[in-house]
């Protein structure tokens, strides 16, 4: 339709300002080295096209880069004081803000989320990040956590695709500030930012051996985590594989963070701003795909506005631009993996199966490439599967409620609590909701912010530990568990 | 009580029946078993419940249920029923005084120090309760206009392994997780079981909830893996675990439902404690609120 206001014409970001190799190797010791293992491709989820050849680190390599973060750690960066190694934080923060639209454009190409996400939300947050942990590695003595407190030693930090660089940000910035030294491993679907991360620590003129990273898959993760002479494990990613951290580390003396699954509730009251809560809903779950730990994921709505709120969502939804994650007006991009395409089918068929309706905008799919359409199902059942498992993307669980008790019964009722969202205009009500919520992050008339300042993580089986803030220290500093 | 010898005296000693402590009650081991436990001079002194895998799925349950109300109540009302717990211990100081002497062989003084401990380390932690908060969440400055804001919670039901000190020992472990508002299992000291279950009498006085505490008596390698694999259970401390394959194994099961755990090892009992026995067994939950007109 010519006239309508919703149909832009393409506005592509240009790709010239990325550089990718034909073939990465590994960082270690403050060098990129060759792998003894195999390799593997990594490719652009919106186009399938192969955009690079990357080691993969075997056992052998993953003790390489632990030595090699074992040396600085006892040579160089455990004896530094603390205001230099907040210098090299500094650094490494302004080089991110300085290279920002190369960052976020390659990794848009590597993930297929949003150009607009990438550049607007994941590198900006990466950069205040660094610089937020940069501020705290000569202030440790006031943390709170007692008058001289400790590093650990060698961190080994494993991080999913749904946010590679935000959540390198996140594991590196707050282990380096304490005076840890890192092993880390992007995600197998993900790791061109990490790669190029490796070189911002050498313009920054990082000690060689304070940050390795070691490109692999799960194999390689466990080599990492079970490594005998890591101190620290820090784990973003799912339930199951936390579980067998958990395990794997069990008697040992390595302390152990971990991000895990959720199945948010974002709640919307009689009372609630619609208009605000339409967005709140569609922020929630359609944000970065749904490839979101804490995506609002199950849509708890009052039975007397179930029908509006509905209505309205729909509308919404049709708007919502699908397409190349290049495009600066796209909305929702590509799912990452043809593997994580396969289980958002099958649980979406599933639900289906199991009786409840489903619901999509038209919207015209790329031909190549992974791509599911936002998605709802309404007239879902606590007990139906979509309402219980992380479905990791782009779809919507609607059940309704009567009351603030029964909402909040719903919403409790899953092993998970990472996160919650409440819509309503009544002040004490939303602070009432907020402490009945058996969630680590409560967002009251908003959803999916985040902050460096701000502690992020679970309750229940969403895992343990704070991420951000002044609580983000704790799991890199002696003393706990 | 101590058993004196009925020898010397006319009449016959009433001796007390120490059974588990379950949901404010104080019921015996549903298993009908129990263990006899000396004296430090290797003399009968009682038979102690031997609690079994039904007796601590019982504690689970009875401490899910008092966790909403305890939870819920004002952090300056459970300062005060903490600190009642002091007030009924130091009221009973010479029973316990004379059960650690009688039980560990200990000598005058040094039974005086650890009841002295327990009572300032309950009182130490009594005043925790409306003061954590403010010390271990805040407001968050984060850059945009929202008020944000971070404060503690407690996790839920904690099972704890207790370490052989029956008095200075339960109470530096068990204190700490419930000041915060979590609710209690609690497996006592193995050799020196039945000073705890005195102990679990003082709670029992000093307006502590049913539920809030359950202490189990027996094995703890028998007890401890029913608690560290129960799905309803929060956290672990297994600070009184000694054997070392054992304590592995309970961090292995306690993974399946992601537990909070602390790992074996107790510290100097005698010195002021850290705050990482309370702040292990909290969550911090940070709410965002936006600002505007």
């Amino acid at each position: 339709m010519a006239n309508d206001p919703f149909d832009y014409a393409p506005a592509p970001e240009s790709r010239s300002v990325v550089d990718i190799k034909s073939s990465y190797g590994l960082f270690i010791n403050g060098e990129f080295v060759a792998g003894g293992g195999k390799s593997f491709k990594t490719i652009s989820p919106s186009t399938e096209e192969v955009l690079s050849e990357v080691a993969e680190a075997d056992a052998d390599d993953v003790d390489k880069a632990v030595k090699a973060a074992r040396r600085a750690y006892s040579r160089v960066w455990s004896r530094m004081s603390g205001a230099e190694r907040g210098k090299y934080l500094f650094r490494i923060a302004r080089i991110i803000q300085e290279r920002a639209r190369e960052i976020a454009v390659l990794e848009s190409i590597d993930n297929g989320k949003p150009i607009k996400e990438s550049r607007d939300v994941d590198i900006p947050t990466a950069a205040a990040h660094f610089f937020y942990y940069a501020g705290w590695a000569d202030k440790l003595e006031h943390a709170g956590f007692g008058p001289d407190p400790q590093s650990l030693g060698v961190a080994g930090q494993v991080i999913p695709w749904n946010f590679p660089f935000l959540m390198l940000a996140w594991k590196i910035a707050p282990a380096l500030a304490t005076g840890n030294t890192v092993v880390l491993k992007p995600a197998e679907t993900t790791p061109l930012t990490a790669l190029l991360f490796a070189e911002i620590c050498q313009q920054a003129d990082l000690p060689p051996g304070v940050v390795n990273i070691v490109t692999g898959a799960g194999t390689t993760g466990q080599a990492l985590v079970s490594h005998e002479d890591v101190d620290k494990v820090a784990f973003t990613g799912s339930t199951a594989v936390g579980r067998a951290i958990a395990r794997a580390v069990a008697g040992s003396r390595k302390k152990v963070t971990l991000e895990l699954g959720g199945k948010a509730a974002n709640i919307v009251f009689d009372d609630a701003p619609i208009d605000q809560a339409i967005e709140g809903i569609v922020t929630g779950i359609f944000f970065n795909q749904g490839h979101v730990c804490c995506a609002g994921s199950r849509l708890l709505v009052q039975e007397s506005v179930a029908e509006e709120v509905l209505e309205r969502l729909k509308r919404r939804m049709g708007t919502l631009r699908v397409g190349d994650p290049l495009d600066k007006n796209t909305d929702v991009g590509a799912i990452n993996s043809d593997r994580q395409l396969q289980r958002i089918r099958e649980l979406a068929d599933v639900g289906e199966a199991e009786g409840a309706g489903r619901w999509s905008p038209t919207c015209d799919l790329p031909d190549h490439g992974f791509w599911f359409p936002p998605t709802i199902f309404t007239g879902v059942s606590q007990a139906h599967r979509i309402a219980r498992e992380e479905i990791f993307g782009p779809v919507l669980s609607v059940l309704t409620f009567r009351t603030p008790k029964e909402a909040v019964e719903k919403a409790n009722n899953t092993p998970y609590g990472l996160s919650a969202g409440i819509w309503s205009d009544k002040g004490s009500r939303t602070l009432w909701m907020a402490g009945q919520l058996r969630a680590g992050v409560v967002w009251s008339n908003t959803f999916n912010k985040f902050d460096p300042a701000s502690p992020f993580g679970g309750y229940k089986e969403s895992g343990y530990g704070r991420e951000g803030g002044r609580h983000g220290l704790e799991g890199y500093l002696k003393g706990g568990q | 009580m101590v058993r004196t010898s009925s020898r010397t005296t006319e009449r016959i000693d009433v001796r007390k029946t120490y059974k588990l402590y379950v949901g404010g009650s104080f019921p015996r081991s549903e298993s009908g078993r129990s263990y006899a436990v000396t004296d430090a001079r290797g003399r009968f002194w009682a038979n102690a419940s031997h609690a079994s895998r039904k007796d601590a799925r019982d504690a689970v349950t009875a401490a899910r249920s008092a966790f909403g109300g305890w939870s819920a109540r004002p952090a300056y009302n459970r300062g005060q029923v903490v600190y009642r717990i002091a007030e009924v211990l130091e009221d009973r100081r010479d029973q316990f005084e004379a059960e650690l002497r009688a039980a560990e062989g200990a000598t005058a003084a040094k039974a005086r120090a650890q009841v002295d401990a327990s009572v300032d380390r309950l009182v130490w932690y009594a005043g925790w309760a409306d003061k954590l908060a403010q010390v271990t969440g805040g407001a968050n400055p984060v850059a945009g206009p929202y008020f944000n804001h971070t404060a503690p919670e407690p996790s839920g039901v904690v099972a704890v392994v207790a370490p052989t000190s029956p008095l200075l020992g339960l109470v530096s472990v068990v204190a700490p997780v419930i000041v915060t508002g979590n609710t209690a299992v609690v497996i006592a000291s193995e050799p020196y079981p039945l000073t705890s279950i005195t102990l679990a009498e003082v709670m029992a006085t000093s307006d502590v909830p049913g539920g809030v505490v359950n202490v189990l008596t027996g094995p703890q390698a028998e007890i401890a893996p029913w608690l560290a694999s129960h799905m309803d259970v929060n956290g672990i401390d297994l600070t009184g675990v000694g054997d070392v394959e054992l304590g592995r194994n309970l961090e292995i099961e306690a993974a399946e439902n992601l537990k909070r755990v602390r790992r074996p090892g107790v510290e100097d009992l005698l010195a002021t404690p850290a705050l990482d026995r309370m702040t292990t067994f909290q969550e911090h939950k940070t709410v965002w609120h936006p600002m505007g007109l």
